[in-house]
């Protein structure tokens, strides 16, 4: 059907530019907190995007299911561990970026 | 569209390692190991469809729940400053 | 180029360089957690080469459970690595290059991939088991039915390699325990990781549910006992880090553990002896069921994938059990 594919290019797409998004912001941010915001963030959403895209797709209701487990386990581990993780380095000291502002104004 | 998926989820996981292999501190890296992980969940479960054959969700699945104990044996263990 | 052969070539430049990083890294603790992406990358390359089974194995034990075991060993030990004395740099890297081009020589007489005319391809037993397996055994995934009925003997050798290895582990490991401080425990884990704890507890049933699931399924499709049991001791060893030792012995203490590191390898083996005295060969479990083969081949087959199950188990979750005892001294 050319709905469904449609529907799913769309979402395997947006989950893609998520994900690229948050490989991006992995690196270019300035602090650990930073990056894990953004990390954390898309990582869960693109993953849920790009498995509701291949949802669509699936073969057969064996397939379906899985899909839909494997998202579900993902949107809950992915924050919960991104949270621990944050929780963590604070508690351990990890100083916060602070923006370095201009002296010369 | 599938393919186009793929090489993003290549992109980011390069991208991932790069900060695995540059990451000032320890957390950087336990944080790019656990979005490479989840990159890597997507990858099979992608790879499967590409291929026909998806079998291989089992494997993403068992791949999320393992990256997911890392993850946690990791912090636990390197932050955690008493005995167990 | 195709989108998977890009894949390949990418997958296997991350490999590259993440073995350069491990060797570069100073702290281990860093060197462990890139060992087990370097493990996630190599299934997902068996992945791309159809080899299902073993990429499951690879996602679940190289990447999961060694990287933990091993995080748990540096948290008990020294974690900064050693440098090495200038005097042993120049042999070790000798040593090195000799040994790499020697591999890379070997390599050239191994036959491509895919390559029609390899000994896979034209040897007669290929056939055997690819298309005799359905109708003697009616196991769908190839791969179960190889290992453990046409290769059993092989199988039970296995088990009985990790049955020592655990042994060897809780030899060396048990013995006399910290005096552990429960109070103060709690009291740390009731303060911190509250969130980690709430979802780890309602993980549990469904990891041990997804355990029971591969291990059932291991003959439609990827698994078997080993994943299993795998995935039984990452659940356990979730639980243990997230709610103490005393804890989960509550559960499933140490004694019990120790008793069945041994009674998967006696029910695998007690298979054997069973066809034996109904009449076989050792592990002919067409004896199961006489007039019917492909059942007692089915029954024989899940008796013994659930004996590696439970001595796979066991041991995973023993030797967490005896390098957590002792006490984490960061």
């Amino acid at each position: 059907m050319i709905a469904l594919e449609v529907a799913s290019s769309v979402l395997l797409l947006a989950g893609s530019l998520f994900a690229v998004t948050g490989g991006i912001g992995l690196l270019r941010f300035p602090d650990f907190y930073t990056r894990t915001h953004a990390a954390g963030l898309m990582d869960s959403a693109g993953a849920v995007l790009i498995l509701l895209g291949l949802l669509l797709l699936a073969p057969d209701l064996g397939s379906g299911v899985r899909l839909l487990l494997i998202a579900a386990f993902l949107l809950i581990t992915g924050p919960t561990a991104t949270h621990a993780l944050a929780h963590a380095a604070r508690n351990d000291g990890v100083r916060v970026w602070a923006e370095r502002v201009d002296k010369k104004r | 569209m599938l393919s186009a998926a793929l090489v993003a989820i290549l992109v980011a996981m390069v991208l991932a390692l790069a900060r695995a292999v540059i990451g000032r501190h320890l957390y950087d890296r336990i944080l790019a190991i656990n979005v490479f992980g989840t990159k890597t969940v997507l990858f099979i479960a992608v790879v499967g469809f590409l291929t026909g054959r998806p079998d291989f969700l089992d494997v993403a699945l068992v791949y999320a729940l393992i990256n997911f104990v890392s993850t946690v044996a990791v912090l636990r263990l390197s932050h955690y400053r008493e005995a167990m | 180029m195709s989108s998977l052969d890009l894949a390949e070539a990418v997958l296997l430049g991350i490999l590259l360089v993440t073995a350069l990083a491990i060797t570069r890294a100073r702290s281990l603790f860093v060197a462990a957690m890139l060992g087990g992406l370097f493990s996630l990358v190599t299934a997902s390359l068996f992945v791309l080469l159809d080899a299902v089974d073993v990429a499951f194995t690879e996602a679940a034990v190289g990447a999961g459970i060694s990287t933990v075991l091993f995080i748990t060993a540096l948290a008990l030990t020294n974690s900064q690595e050693a440098t090495t004395p200038r005097r042993r740099v120049i042999p070790a890297g000798l040593v090195a290059v000799l040994a790499t081009a020697g591999l890379i020589y070997a390599s050239f007489d191994l036959p491509g991939v895919g390559d029609p005319d390899s000994p896979v391809q034209t040897h007669p037993i290929t056939d055997t088991y690819l298309r005799e397996s359905q109708q003697d055994l009616h196991v769908p995934n190839t791969v179960t039915g190889v290992l453990a009925s046409y290769r059993g003997y092989d199988t039970l050798g296995e088990v009985v390699v990790i049955f020592t290895a655990g042994i060897g582990v809780l030899l060396l490991m048990l013995g006399p325990r910290r005096p552990a401080d429960e109070a103060r425990d709690r009291a740390y884990l009731q303060a911190e990781y509250r969130v980690l704890r709430v979802v780890s507890k309602t993980l549990m049933p469904f990891i041990l549910l997804f355990a029971l699931y591969v291990l059932l399924h291991g003959e439609y499709g990827p698994g078997g006992g080993f994943q299993a049991g795998v995935i039984f001791g990452a659940g356990f060893i979730l639980y243990t880090l997230m709610f103490g030792l005393a804890a989960v012995q509550r559960v499933l203490p140490m004694r019990t553990l120790v008793v069945l590191v041994a009674v998967g390898v006696l029910i695998y083996a007690g298979v054997g002896v069973a066809t034996m005295a109904l009449g076989g060969g050792f592990l002919d479990y067409n004896e199961f069921n006489p007039g019917n083969p492909s059942g007692g081949q089915v029954a024989g087959i899940l008796l013994i994938e659930v004996g590696v199950g439970i001595t796979v188990a066991a041991v995973m979750v023993a030797m967490f059990y005896s390098l957590i005892r002792r006490g984490v001294r960061r």
